[in-house]
């Protein structure tokens, strides 16, 4: 194979051949002389197609609206999560003009919630949660960031009400990203004031003033929020209960070898972790908490965390005729049904990379993907299709890190290879369909991690690294390196 | 003009002097764990690969940081990671399709090439030129393409 016909393959032409791409070839060696930066040029050129998803449309530029005067477009955004921010910074650079306002309903500055768990180990303040770092940020991008609900959207006249006054405002092109909000299992006593969940930073400030040192904590669920935080509850000093409904640590991120060795992970570092398992009440005895649980005995607590997951806002959008199913339903340029309105983040239900399947992932690469690509669409309509977005997770749960990526239960007549160390708490195995990587989850191993979503999303095919991955999972960095050098 | 590095991996003897430059620099001490530039080594080619962050334009590590503790710098065009802003969420390691910004467990910061603020270490310590600090233009997308048609033209006339 030339390396022209490897641009090729990278730049996905080879999909308009259905020969070439249901026949994995082995990659055979490129001339001994090929620089690897001139390759991972071409690799990062493939990236930029398949994760930017940028395709020119052939009549980039909208008419401008012509009713305005001082500005070309009202472009209104509801949420000020990463999709929001992203969605109206990528909307000021390419249109200078833009009026943009961006609503969000919380008290603090845009922030994220990816930083909570370090807010509440007290690594951060809450200023080192906030999205822009920068003073006036919002105002030298001329940025309107209002603080409000949306109680309803009105396509019919392009506007949304607002909850505070009631009042309407008028906008051109409309981006909802109100995000997700936590799940309230219904567990008897869960609206107890000594029970929270775990989501804004005003969930956290509770979470700091209920539980000190010595303090016995509960936490329902033992998902992705519920691991992240056990490091700083810990470290605050609290006898922690952990009770997750699945038969292992985080069921919808780890396989069960994984999720089983972060159990016995988190109980050698004393925390309680009943798996399999649920807590049917809450009940207040004055000064503690009876909780009681599906298999064991009850625990009196001083605080419960309810972690068990979250789910898209779009409750205020019944009567908007915008259709819903577990998040907004989108298309390919994130646009829902109503033309001119568009949804990202953890709200929409975006097109999976891995399945071609449309699911909400609730993660913050994809919020952030989400809102570049509705901006780009909204100024310019039709100018930038989503190609999918790979499913990925990084957790640290007291101290040991896992991963996982896309397919990481592997597919119907796929092979995977893994390696197990459970005296070190080290795992890997990479899910392959054919020879190309689908999905991997990783424990305890962090170096060169990313190079795996490399091999993902440009969809490599393998050659002769097929077999040595097989024998050795842990040297993917070695087989993204050889078959995007072709020094193999 | 800026500049980035080029590595050019049939001119690397696998002598791994960058790495020890690069964490010497970065870290204090002589340890390729904590270097940003890692050599690769394919016994059966009998070829060494040196390899590192190549700066990217959309650096997905950038647009990932849910905090903004990467930064672009203007005199090198270097993605830097500001260790003060960064909150050690990782999201910038799975992120990086090119595998190249790293958790460092030490510190619970992450930590990427720099360009030694447009002083590579790495390439002061190589001694064979197999990295250097050229032009920007000199290792880019157009270079490759005039190369890829100068070896599609050498085949098609053989």
């Amino acid at each position: 194979m030339s390396i022209l016909n490897i641009i090729k393959r990278l730049f996905g032409q080879e999909k308009s051949s259905p020969a070439q791409s249901s026949t994995p070839q082995p990659i055979e060696p490129t001339q001994a002389s090929t620089p690897v930066e001139e390759v991972k040029d071409s690799i990062q050129t493939a990236m930029n197609e398949v994760t930017d998803n940028i395709i020119e449309a052939a009549e980039p530029n909208p008419t401008p609206n012509t009713n305005h005067e001082d500005y070309s477009m009202h472009h209104v955004i509801i949420g000020s999560g990463p999709a929001g921010v992203v969605a109206a910074e990528s909307i000021r650079k390419l249109d200078p003009k833009a009026m943009i306002t961006l609503i969000g309903d919380e008290p603090e500055p845009p922030y994220s919630r990816m930083a909570i768990p370090y807010f509440l180990e007290e690594n951060i303040t809450e200023e080192g949660s906030h999205l822009r770092k920068t003073d006036n940020h919002y105002d030298n991008k001329n940025i309107n960031v209002v603080r409000d609900r949306v109680s309803s959207i009105n396509p019919d006249d392009k506007t949304v009400t607002l909850e505070s006054n009631d009042s309407l405002l008028n906008w051109d092109k409309l981006l909802i990203a109100t995000g997700s909000h936590p799940i309230s299992p219904p567990i008897p006593g869960l609206d107890n004031p000594k029970v929270s969940n775990c989501w804004t930073l005003e969930d956290s400030r509770k979470i700091v003033e209920g539980v000190k040192p010595g303090s016995v904590v509960v936490q329902i669920g033992a998902g992705f929020i519920g691991c992240i935080i056990l490091e700083s509850l810990v470290k605050r000093g609290a006898a922690l209960t952990v009770v997750e409904m699945g038969d292992r640590m985080v069921p919808r991120m780890l396989d069960q070898q994984c999720g089983t060795m972060l159990k016995t992970w988190c109980e050698n570092k004393g925390v309680t972790v009943l798996t399999s398992s649920q807590v049917n009440s809450i009940e207040d005895k004055g000064k503690r908490l009876l909780v009681s649980v599906s298999n064991g005995e009850p625990i009196e607590a001083d605080f419960v965390i309810s972690a068990t997951g979250v789910r898209s806002n779009t409750a205020f959008l019944e009567g908007s005729g915008i259709k819903v199913d577990e998040g907004i339903l989108v298309n390919r340029h994130l646009e829902t049904n109503v033309p001119d309105i568009f949804a990202a983040g953890d709200v929409a239900q975006g097109l999976d990379f891995s399945t071609g399947e449309y699911t909400v992932q609730a993660i913050q690469p994809t919020a952030s993907d989400h809102g570049l690509i509705s901006s780009k669409n909204m100024v310019n309509p039709g100018s930038a299709i989503h190609q999918g977005a790979v499913l990925m997770n990084v957790l640290a749960t007291l101290g040991l890190i896992s991963v996982s990526y896309g397919l990481w239960e592997g597919v119907e007549g796929g092979e995977s290879a893994e390696l197990v160390d459970t005296d070190n708490f080290r795992y890997i195995r990479l899910q392959f369909d054919g020879d190309k990587i689908v999905g991997a989850n990783t424990l305890g191993i962090t170096q060169n991690i990313g190079a795996i979503r490399g091999l993902i999303q440009s969809k490599t095919a393998l050659g002769v690294w097929k077999e040595r991955l097989m024998e050795n999972p842990l040297n993917f960095m070695d087989a993204y390196v050889g078959v995007t050098g072709g020094h193999t | 003009m800026q500049k980035s590095l080029y590595l050019d991996a049939d001119k690397c003897t696998g002598c791994k002097q960058c790495e020890l430059a690069c964490s010497f620099e970065r870290d204090g001490s002589f340890n390729p764990i904590k270097s940003s530039i890692q050599i690769f080594t394919f016994h059966e080619a009998g070829r060494f690969v040196p390899y590192t962050c190549t700066q990217c334009d959309d650096a997905w590590c950038m647009t990932a940081c849910p905090v903004d503790a990467i930064t672009i710098n203007t005199a090198t065009g270097a993605k830097e990671v500001n260790e003060a802003t960064c909150v050690g969420c990782k999201v910038c390691t799975i992120a990086c399709p090119f595998g190249t910004i790293n958790y460092n467990t030490d510190t619970g910061k992450v930590t990427k090439c720099d360009l030694c603020g447009g002083d590579p270490q790495c390439v002061t310590a190589c001694p064979t030129d197999a990295i250097t600090y050229v032009e920007a233009d000199a290792t880019g997308f157009s270079r490759m393409k005039e190369w890829a048609a100068k070896t599609d033209n050498a085949q098609s006339a053989a």
